[in-house]
């Protein structure tokens, strides 16, 4: 199949991008998306531009590393699935796309497609994560789990942290991001004892991020590749609330 | 003093169902308008007059003024900062497909509202705190005369009617947002609140555009 791409062409933070058009001429429809910006970055070489930037690192969908927005949508038109699991079955012949690196002065460019997501990791620094008494391992059954509680849990932690929820609300918040960490520990017995600090300090780092207000669109759900729940956002409020109230 | 992103958002649930609560109130009164006969009247200027008087009205009215002008200023804080969280736009974007519209244009649907609720208070309001109204045979000052008065004008009710529709979606989402803001994460409840508010919203504004369309066809 024949395609025509328009990419964005950025070199560094510090210099303004543009559009790009490029034509492929042979790609085929088993290719995954990464595949086919391969395949263009080989092209683009021997032509003597220099590659496409993107990042991407396991390929199967769980490392959240390769982002991007296709057609105006985070990951593409297909719902819950990363950018590296898109094939190129999805588009048609001929077709037009649009490739351009998710959105938010929270994720500055790095390099055309590449972000710079670390206000991510300064989020679950700030607050995601349980203490725990170092030495040897305590005894397993010490503290019991309930299976529905430990699979509701699992759901939460499911977050690979793409930034697709960013991308896709409109006012650029990462409510989905902080709350599936938040709700993924207060759900657990071990996350209970920190739970109000936790709420308090991930909070004020996802607004010292710059990260907007949410407004529960819930555009945030139907764009994860995860399938996160919005409920999870309600979860964090609720948590957020009574940290509120309860604090000294 | 700095508040974070989700406080703001708790003063927007809280004003919010405040003025939910409201609406029922005030729609409820609204309805002694197709009382039929003289009968109608008489009890809706008779209501007007008790309301105007009544001090837990009074403290009501003062907590539903600043229920009003916080949730405009705080609608305008989140909405001025929200559009400075991203410098660049998308070159295509289709992210309308993740969501519903009226989720996206709540400050659209809330400008509406709020520019009828000036004509709004400009009619009625003023006019019956600081204006000089007629009294009717029982020495109420006469509102409802002002009130069919005003409704027999067909532009009145179709601009009334189109307001009450942006009301029903500013609804919709309002109701259901603030019940996630204030924590509501049970699946639940969640369900329910999602169903009552749509009954309530649709329920509120139906009524709410029916009045004007009644009396100016039927009275």
């Amino acid at each position: 199949m024949r395609l025509r791409l328009k990419i964005w062409r950025q070199e560094s933070n510090e210099i303004t991008g543009r559009m790009e058009s490029y034509e492929l001429k042979e790609v085929n429809e088993e290719m995954s998306f990464l595949e086919m910006l391969d395949v263009l970055n080989e092209q683009l070489m021997q032509q003597g531009i220099r590659p496409v930037e993107f990042d991407h690192d396991c390929r199967e969908g769980i490392c959240g590393q390769c982002g991007v927005m296709i057609n105006g949508e985070p990951h593409g038109p297909l719902q819950n699935t990363t950018t590296c699991q898109l094939h190129m079955r999805t588009f048609r012949d001929g077709e037009e796309i649009y490739i351009e690196p998710f959105r938010a002065l929270a994720f500055p460019v790095k390099c055309d497609l590449k972000i710079d997501r670390s206000a991510f990791d300064r989020i679950i620094q700030s607050g995601g994560f349980i203490s725990v008494d170092t030495g040897q391992a305590p005894e397993a059954n010490s503290t019991r789990i309930p299976v529905p509680v430990a699979e509701s849990a699992f759901d939460s932690a499911a977050c690979i942290g793409c930034g697709a929820c960013v991308a896709a609300c409109k006012n650029t918040s990462a409510a989905l991001f902080t709350s599936a960490k938040i709700t993924h520990l207060a759900k657990l017995p071990q996350g209970k004892t920190e739970a109000q600090e936790r709420v308090l300090h991930m909070v004020a780092q996802m607004d010292a991020e710059g990260f907007g207000h949410c407004t529960n669109t819930e555009a945030c759900e139907a764009a994860c590749p995860q399938e996160i729940s919005v409920l999870n956002i309600a979860r964090m409020n609720w948590e957020f609330n009574k940290a509120h109230i309860m604090r000294k | 003093m700095t508040q974070s992103t989700l406080t703001r958002k708790i003063w927007m649930a809280l004003t919010g169902l405040f003025l939910c609560f409201f609406l029922i109130i005030h729609l409820l009164g609204n309805l002694q308008l197709l009382i039929p006969g003289p009968a109608s009247k008489e009890q809706f200027n008779a209501y007007s007059q008790l309301l105007s008087g009544n001090i837990i009205i009074k403290i009501i009215a003062y907590i539903l003024y600043a229920s009003i002008i916080a949730h405009v200023v705080y609608a305008i804080i989140i909405t001025v900062m929200n559009t400075r969280t991203r410098n660049v736009k998308y070159h295509y974007d289709k992210r309308g497909n993740l969501s519903k519209w009226y989720t996206r244009n709540m400050g659209v649907l809330g400008t509406i509202i709020f520019i009828f609720l000036v004509i709004h208070f400009r009619d009625f309001w003023y006019v019956y705190k600081f204006g000089e109204l007629p009294l009717d045979e029982h020495g109420h000052k006469d509102l409802y005369t002002l009130v069919i008065t005003v409704y027999s004008e067909l532009w009145y009710v179709v601009i009334y009617v189109i307001c009450m529709i942006a009301l029903c979606y500013h609804l919709i989402h309002g109701f259901f947002s603030a019940a996630r803001t204030l924590g509501l994460y049970h699946p639940k409840y969640v369900r329910w609140i999602r169903i009552l508010g749509w009954v309530y919203s649709v329920g509120i504004c139906a009524g709410f555009a029916f009045i004007p369309v009644y009396v100016h066809f039927l009275k």
